[in-house]
């Protein structure tokens, strides 16, 4: 950019070549977004409205339509205790991970967000999960819980208590599925979270001191309000992300034991990709599609009533 | 003073725990994985081991091709990332600079596929994959991912940081779009698309739904599926399993270790500010 040569710019003055440059203006601006509508169309606008049109059918296990049964495969999903299980073990799981995975991830980057030797060391290490893939999380942590030479249950041992079934008993499987997943996910929302604390200006802190605000007043009235949007954005963000746990499902427990651990997407993928039931499994893929667009929509609701926004 | 000081010992004490928990697995990953068989099985189990026991890794990899996961992985990842920057980049100057018809409304249509869960395309885009010959191939692993709306979203928040001056002083210096686009907007847009590059390349190297349906050989296999597998290896031991995923866990540290400041930097300036 360092070519200084100056062209007349006649263009956007000429009533008869402004027509021209408009129409340049126009073919260019599709010209840059081409690829990225076109992949859009066929990747995400396209099968969108395949997944709708299936879930009126029964599919051959090639993919092929079969039969066409209108609302039915939706009536029958509704009706099927399999299918409202796993609703339920979703909302349970949202219910035992959202809330601990931030508010763990909040003191950890409260107590690092100061000015103290060796913080950088802490903060590389709570952003560290971030870099555990849920396949790798999933085999390192299935180690841990396994029943007789598992670590967990030597550490209980240790103390006395003794040998929890993590993943093979009805009443825990559910619970170890989660508390592995606040670890898989407390890297990310830690990184948010301090990032959001890192963009409260100091003198808003400065000031509260000056009113006599101790730390437990600084951090309800500055922290708390500043840092609003961001939480919400990772609550957002978490319930979203609950709602679509697939992968640790999948390695642990295979929605088992009894269907205790069988999150939505897992149930959807067992009646898409091993039952090869692609209608029935696009109704649930829809019925999973507007809950997560309801769920968004509340929240942007609430948030703007509730969340301070500069 | 006194108190002050306990307080900063009660301060790294709570960080100390913390750290421990969140430490823990991955320091079990590594010390197991550089055990032997027999000091994997002592009982009680051993913190540490004895020596740097190496063999582990060249056992897993003769075994399984771990070697071969992730060089799929990095080829797959690579190539997801730089085709989200070509697109994400393109798209964004055009929303920032381009004034078109129905931009507002396109921009809205972008966003609008931020709320779209994956899972409601999945079923017609195995079909499509497969319709089209590409199951167990790289286009398959990577084309379906090449345009991000949260990328879009996030380059054109920058583009428009940008100086104004800077943009109008090329147009009148006769420079096209392109011409402003690949030689003033790219280069003053470093930060932003280290950021996506970043994010792009971590999160198709973690993804495991996709890859697990397509892939079925072990040379097409990402690290994220071969990994998991692993484990369902009965006669495999555990300290070959773990040294399996420390040889996948390794390259990703390492790139959190270089690209930290860049993702910070941009969940800031593209989620929470947006």
């Amino acid at each position: 950019m360092n070519k200084t040569e100056i062209k007349p710019v006649s263009l956007t003055t000429h009533p008869e070549t402004n027509t021209l440059w408009k129409w340049k203006e126009q073919a260019t601006g599709y010209l840059f977004l081409a690829p990225s509508i076109l992949l859009f169309v066929i990747f995400l606008f396209y099968p969108l409205v395949k997944s709708l049109y299936l879930s009126f059918f029964l599919t051959d296990p090639q993919g092929n339509i079969a039969r066409f049964v209108g609302i039915e495969n939706y009536v029958k999903l509704f009706a099927s205790s399999g299918f409202l299980n796993s609703i339920g073990v979703t909302g349970l799981f949202t219910l035992y991970t959202v809330p601990t995975s931030i508010i763990l991830a909040l003191i950890m980057a409260v107590l690092t967000h100061q000015k103290i030797k060796g913080i950088r060391l802490f903060q590389f290490t709570f952003s560290l999960p971030l870099a555990i893939s849920v396949g790798t999380a999933s085999v390192i942590w299935m180690l841990l819980f396994h029943p007789s030479s598992g670590m967990f249950n030597y550490f209980l041992n240790l103390i006395g208590v003794g040998p929890i079934f993590w993943l093979s008993d009805p009443n825990w499987a559910l619970f170890s599925i989660s508390l592995m997943t606040v670890w898989m996910n407390i890297g990310f929302l830690y990184i948010v979270l301090l990032s959001g604390l890192q963009g409260i200006p100091d003198h808003l802190y400065e000031s509260a001191k000056l009113d006599g605000a101790g730390v437990w007043n600084q951090f309800r009235h500055v922290t708390v309000p500043m840092l609003s949007p961001t939480i919400f954005f990772a609550v957002i963000v978490s319930i979203i992300g609950a709602f679509q746990a697939f992968g640790q499902i999948h390695i642990m427990t295979q929605g088992g034991p009894v269907d205790r651990t069988n999150v939505m997407v897992y149930d959807l993928y067992r009646e898409a990709f091993i039952h090869f039931q692609f209608g029935t499994g696009s109704a649930r893929a829809l019925v999973l599609f507007v809950i997560i667009l309801l769920l968004t929509l509340v929240q942007f609701k609430l948030a703007e009533k509730k969340v301070h926004y500069q | 003073m006194i108190r002050r000081q306990s307080k900063h010992l009660l301060h790294y004490a709570v960080l100390s725990i913390l750290a421990i928990l969140i430490l823990y697995p991955i320091f079990y990953t590594f010390s197991s994985a550089l055990m032997t068989p027999e000091e994997m099985d002592a009982y009680p189990p051993r913190w540490l081991p004895g020596s740097l026991y190496l063999d582990n890794l060249s056992t897993v990899n003769e075994l399984v091709p771990v070697l071969q996961f992730i060089k799929n992985s990095f080829i797959v990842s690579t190539a997801v990332m730089i085709g989200q920057l070509v697109t994400a980049s393109m798209a964004a100057y055009a929303f920032a600079f381009i004034p078109f018809k129905g931009r507002q409304l396109l921009f809205a249509l972008f966003l609008s596929t931020m709320m779209i869960p994956w899972e409601v395309t999945v079923i017609p885009n195995y079909l499509t994959i497969r319709e089209w010959g590409w199951l167990d191939s790289y286009p398959g692993l990577t084309v379906p991912f090449m345009a991000t709306a949260f990328g879009t979203f996030l380059l054109r928040q920058f583009f428009l940081q940008l100086p104004r001056d800077l943009i109008d002083a090329a147009k009148i210096d006769g420079c096209g779009h392109w011409r402003i686009f690949v030689s003033l907007v790219l280069p003053l847009s470093r930060p932003a698309i280290g950021t996506l590059a970043v994010y792009a390349f971590l999160t198709t190297w973690n993804m495991y739904f996709w890859p697990l349906l397509i892939t079925n050989s072990d040379s097409m296999r990402t690290v994220q599926i071969g990994i998991s597998m692993l484990q369902w290896q009965e006669m495999m031991s555990w300290n070959l399993v773990l040294a399996g995923v420390a040889m996948v866990l390794l390259p990703s540290l390492i790139l959190l270790m270089l690209g930290l400041k860049q993702l910070v930097r941009g969940i800031t300036a593209g989620a929470v500010k947006g």
